[in-house]
């Protein structure tokens, strides 16, 4: 395309799929906690 | 729903239903203004008089393939994403000590003490927290436990004992217990930097930065500054561990917007994990943030992407814990609606053996949820928490960074808003600014290489 790069092309529908099994970081137990931050951490799937 | 901003020059949109993410040029942030519905008569109107007209009809054709596949106005249908299964336990913040070596003037836990005694956790109350944690921990394995404080380092035999006892517990159980320790790093010493290294998959050393700012700040018991004791240490464990798998985490307050500076002074001292932070406080504390101070915290931001990007090129980057963003291998739909997990997947346990939802809400006594002591606990307050996500949560619900802040912190609402469900303003603003910046940062690396 020319006038839009996509950097990604989105999967969270996808991950509704699965999701949801809870062996992921608990997002505060990694360096914040005073700030809520999910977005940088890793499925552990 | 969509999100279109600029940071440091760079445009990009967001499709906040599908984590679509493109990079656009001016017409397309242009014709952006005119959907999702996108007037044929309008659009031309409004833009042949800036643009070609070959090139909006060319413009208007990519919009078209993107929403056609689902990469833009994508429609949320998914529902309210869950955890799967029973609630159950995964994450524990253990409060070693509830004392502290330090006298930090923005302290939260009241220097230490929580507003109760100054007290250490006994081996005996470790062992049943990490027991609760087991028993209430289902199918999980991985189990994580922080050892938190006040200082956990002045009650740091205990602790030795405690890992030990959940090693025993984990070939009993077939679980794995995840350690890490939150400190201030006073008392590190070779000895104990050994011992972290060998057991703890993470380690948060708090230094704020600047030694003038650090200073003012986080002072010894006897009014003297802290940083020439704790930053050389910092810097040894930080090597010992290959400069992985570490934070040094930062307070920013009122008293230093510019921020960015005491960041590149810890990458400049060699630390290559590296968090800084908005200080939580109420706005009568002279330190406190404000709304007013919002302009020069995102200048802040903004500088500190660009040095980012800067020294990432120059081969002398580090991390940013909040510029970090995983756009492939990211937390599943139900993990981004739910964030932490206080109060549900993740409790606080002080040194006498009472549970509340996380260490933030210790001392708020509505919201303690039972004892390891006598093995109470009220199931009631954990469906509470359960049940609240960024679906729930109405100012959520609108909101474009729901699934990256995943609703915010709830302690933080309860204690600016009284409840749970009403997140804290100026951090919601200062979260969305940080995603910001760390989505063009992303686009900026991927492009250019």
């Amino acid at each position: 395309m020319k006038h839009i790069k996509t950097l990604h092309r989105g999967n969270l529908k996808q991950s509704l799929s699965k999701g949801g099994c809870g062996e992921c970081q608990a997002s505060c137990q990694s360096a914040c906690k005073t700030s809520c931050t999910v977005a940088n951490q890793s499925c552990q799937k | 729903m969509i999100h279109k901003f600029e940071v440091n020059g760079i445009k990009l949109v967001l499709d906040v239903n599908s984590g679509a993410v493109h990079v656009i040029d001016d017409l397309v942030w242009d014709l952006l203004d005119h959907g999702p519905d996108f007037d044929t008569d309008n659009v031309y109107k409004a833009l042949r008089g800036k643009y070609p007209v070959s090139d909006i009809q060319e413009a208007m054709d990519e919009l078209n393939v993107l929403i056609q596949e689902n990469m833009l106005y994508t429609e949320w249908d998914g529902g309210i994403p869950a955890m799967a299964g029973e609630p159950v336990i995964k994450a524990m913040c253990l409060h070693a000590a509830h004392d502290c070596n330090l006298r930090c003037s923005y302290c939260f836990a009241s220097t230490g003490d929580f507003k109760g005694e100054r007290e250490l956790l006994d081996f005996e109350t470790g062992k049943k927290a990490l027991e609760f944690l087991v028993r209430h921990s289902g199918h999980r394995r991985n189990l994580e436990v922080d050892f938190f404080g006040g200082e956990p380092l002045m009650n740091f035999d205990t602790v030795k004992q405690l890992v030990a006892y959940g090693r025993a517990l984990e070939k009993k159980h077939n679980k794995k217990f995840k350690f890490t320790i939150t400190t201030n790093g006073l008392l590190l010493d070779d000895d104990t930097i050994d011992y972290i290294n060998r057991e703890f998959v993470n380690v948060v050393i708090s230094i704020d930065g600047r030694p003038e700012v650090h200073d003012s700040m986080r002072k010894t018991c006897t009014g003297r500054g802290s940083y020439d004791i704790i930053a050389p240490k910092a810097l040894r464990l930080a090597d010992s561990r290959d400069q992985n798998n570490y934070y040094v985490r930062g307070t920013f307050t009122r008293f230093n917007k510019d921020f960015d500076k005491d960041v590149l002074h810890l990458a400049d001292q060699g630390f290559k994990q590296i968090s800084v932070e908005p200080v939580v406080a109420p706005e009568s504390e002279d330190y406190a943030l404000t709304k007013a101070d919002l302009k020069d915290i995102f200048a802040a931001y903004g500088r500190l992407a660009e040095a980012y990007i800067k020294r990432r090129k120059e081969g002398r980057g580090f991390n940013f814990f909040h510029f970090m963003v995983d756009l492939n291998q990211g937390p599943c739909a139900a993990k981004r609606s739910t964030g932490c997990g206080a109060g549900n997947e993740y409790i606080a346990v002080t040194p006498r053996g009472d549970i509340y939802p996380c260490h933030q809400f210790v001392g708020d006594e509505e919201y303690r949820m039972g004892s390891v002591v006598d093995g109470s606990f009220d199931r009631e307050k954990q469906l509470r928490f359960r049940g609240t996500n960024v679906f729930t949560k109405e100012k959520c619900a609108s909101c474009w960074a729901k699934f990256y802040c995943s609703g915010g912190c709830a302690a933080n609402a309860f204690h600016f808003n009284g409840s749970i469900d009403k997140p804290y303003d100026l951090g919601c603003e200062m979260e969305k600014k940080r995603l910001e910046c760390a989505l063009a940062i992303k686009a900026l690396e991927t492009f250019e290489e």
